[in-house]
């Protein structure tokens, strides 16, 4: 077990982000993170990478209670992550912001070899080609392959991809599956938040599943596309709901 | 980054400026190019919170004043010799840096550039309320100090090599921030504190130690103008005015480069020169800096340097 999430709760004011929530993410998985909009899922990410500390619960790293230290000093453990709302450092070059990783993430390393992981890390993600350009000037889409390159640059043991594939067209959405599964075969543990059914079915090993901040139910895909109250969580979009069950047929 | 080759050119620039007077034996020339040092300097470690970090810091003329306080009166009523007390000036200057940067740097944008203001308002109220430092009148030397230094004459000349060793070292440093793992750092809490926290970056220590660099230089700067002025009050060492200069002077060659703040203050020193002698301009300068200032912020946002590295790529690898 690389990750443990004990019993966390996140408030905001009088409403609850997440609600008791308690899960464990084995090492070298793919687990990931569904429900639908609102349901708590970016807020317990951010509190995974420490941008919020938890009203109650824990947090574990590796057996380690890392519930109430900074962000920073979980990307030097070995914690990294995507944002679902890009955030490139603008005024920097692609190559910058990816050396920016490489600098003070896991690895921890000079000017000098940081550059060469992240020229590595860009190949990976197909934006080698940008190397040079400001970050601010990429499209969406290239926007959001940088925050993953900036995040592998740091060679972390676990990788929290907030909605990578969001806004993402079809062979694009492809294309980034294969990075995922690359990403999964060096050894990495990868949990997602994706709202694409049929791709976070396709590439987790285990998902949980948040509805108003509560965990409403986890296990195979298969087995949460079965959960009826999964499906009832999702009945506000009937298609999605008609979707899952689908998927459960073809199974 | 790429390897530049700024400092090449640059340092060169300084040290030809910084020799006219000195081969030309021209008292008026030594004036006009020590207060040009001493806008370059200001500038330059300015550049580091404002330009690398993105922390405008509205009251940074509140290091000077207090690197010149520090070190006149260690010169004025202990005695020491003026490299000890330009060197404490420095170093005190910094930790204060370091002590209210605890608490400003929590704020970001306006309300960072706001609390800086009235960091120097208090500092300043603070000294002119200070019977051991001269209240409100300030300080003055007895004339007897220049002895050690061989005459007052001499003393200036002392002074003024001081102020070329202390401008070219900031520009150096600034390069040399700038070019390291560290400045990278300050460059990702520029664009993104947020991302750059997630990202492994200590922020709040990362910030801290800029806002001490950017103010270690400014008080050897305060040091240095007030041993050679012979005098120092509140009005002169805490003069918002030199705040809002520097500011000028770093947005006009271009915030967030090596060079840019040295260019900045350079053409800022000579724009108000001239047009203080003119008739017609003499008390609108700062007037005319704050319009070409609106002009910058509108339509080169880079300032001169960063409009250059735009237009011209080819000079990147040069003007950095």
């Amino acid at each position: 077990m690389i990750l443990k999430v004990e019993n966390v709760t996140k408030m905001f004011g009088g409403l609850i982000a997440v609600n008791d929530v308690t899960f464990e993410v084995q090492e070298g998985e793919i687990f990931g993170v569904i429900g639908p909009n609102g349901a708590g899922k970016t807020t317990l990410f951010n509190v995974i990478s420490g941008v919020y500390f938890p009203e109650r619960g824990k947090v574990f790293f590796k057996g380690e209670d890392i519930t109430k230290i900074p962000p920073f000093k979980r990307a030097r453990l070995g914690i990294a992550r995507t944002h679902q709302i890009v955030k490139p450092l603008n005024e920097l070059t692609v190559l910058e912001n990816v050396m920016v990783g490489a600098c003070f993430g896991k690895v921890n390393v000079g000017l000098k070899e940081a550059a060469q992981i992240a020229e590595d890390v860009l190949r990976t993600v197909k934006l080698d080609d940008k190397a040079e350009v400001l970050a601010g000037k990429l499209n969406v889409p290239q926007k959001k392959r940088l925050e993953l390159a900036r995040a592998l640059a740091s060679k972390p043991e676990i990788i929290l991809l907030d909605e990578v594939l969001a806004g993402l067209n079809p062979s694009e959405v492809d294309e980034m599956l294969e990075v995922i599964l690359d990403i999964k075969n060096q050894g990495i543990t990868i949990l997602m938040i994706e709202h694409l059914m049929h791709a976070i079915m396709k590439v987790s090993d285990r998902i949980v599943v948040l509805d108003y901040g509560k965990k409403i139910a986890e296990g195979t895909p298969q087995e949460v596309a079965n959960d009826p109250k999964v499906i009832e969580a999702y009945l506000g979009d009937p298609e999605l709901a008609l979707k899952l069950v689908k998927k459960e047929g073809t199974a | 980054m790429k390897k530049g080759y700024t400092l090449f050119w640059l340092v060169p620039l300084l040290v030809v400026i910084a020799a006219y007077p000195v081969v030309t034996h021209s008292v008026m020339a030594r004036e006009i190019v020590f207060i040009m040092l001493m806008y370059v300097s200001l500038a330059a470690s300015l550049n580091i919170i404002l330009g690398f970090t993105g922390y405008v810091s509205f009251g940074h003329v509140v290091f000077y004043g207090i690197g010149g306080y520090t070190a006149f009166f260690l010169m004025h009523k202990v005695g020491l010799h003026v490299l000890p007390a330009v060197l404490a000036g420095g170093i005190m200057a910094a930790l204060v840096a370091l002590l209210i940067g605890e608490a400003v740097l929590r704020l970001r944008g306006a309300i960072f550039a706001i609390a800086t203001i009235g960091v120097n308002e208090a500092v300043k109220s603070l000294v002119t309320n200070l019977g051991f430092l001269g209240g409100a009148t300030g300080m003055f030397f007895n004339f007897k100090i220049y002895r050690a230094y061989g005459g007052a004459a001499k003393a200036i000349w002392f002074a003024y090599y001081l102020m070329v060793a202390v401008t070219i070292v900031t520009v150096v440093v600034s390069y040399l921030i700038k070019n390291s793992k560290y400045g990278l750092g300050l460059f990702s809490i520029r664009e993104d504190e947020d991302a750059a926290l997630v990202l492994g970056v200590n922020t709040k220590r990362f910030k801290s130690l800029a806002y001490a660099f950017s103010a270690f230089f400014p008080g050897l700067v305060g040091a240095i103008f007030f041993f050679k002025a012979g005098n120092i009050e509140p009005e002169d060492a805490f003069h918002l005015v030199k705040s809002i200069e520097m500011i000028f002077m770093v947005m006009l060659g271009g915030y967030g480069t090596v060079s840019g703040p040295v260019i900045g203050a350079l053409i800022y020193e000579r724009l108000k020169g001239m047009l203080l002698v003119n008739p017609l301009f003499k008390n609108l300068h700062m007037a005319i800096a704050g319009f070409i200032l609106l002009m910058i912020v509108l339509f080169a946002p880079g300032g001169i340097v960063g409009y250059l590295r735009d237009k011209f790529r080819k000079l990147r690898g040069v003007l950095e």
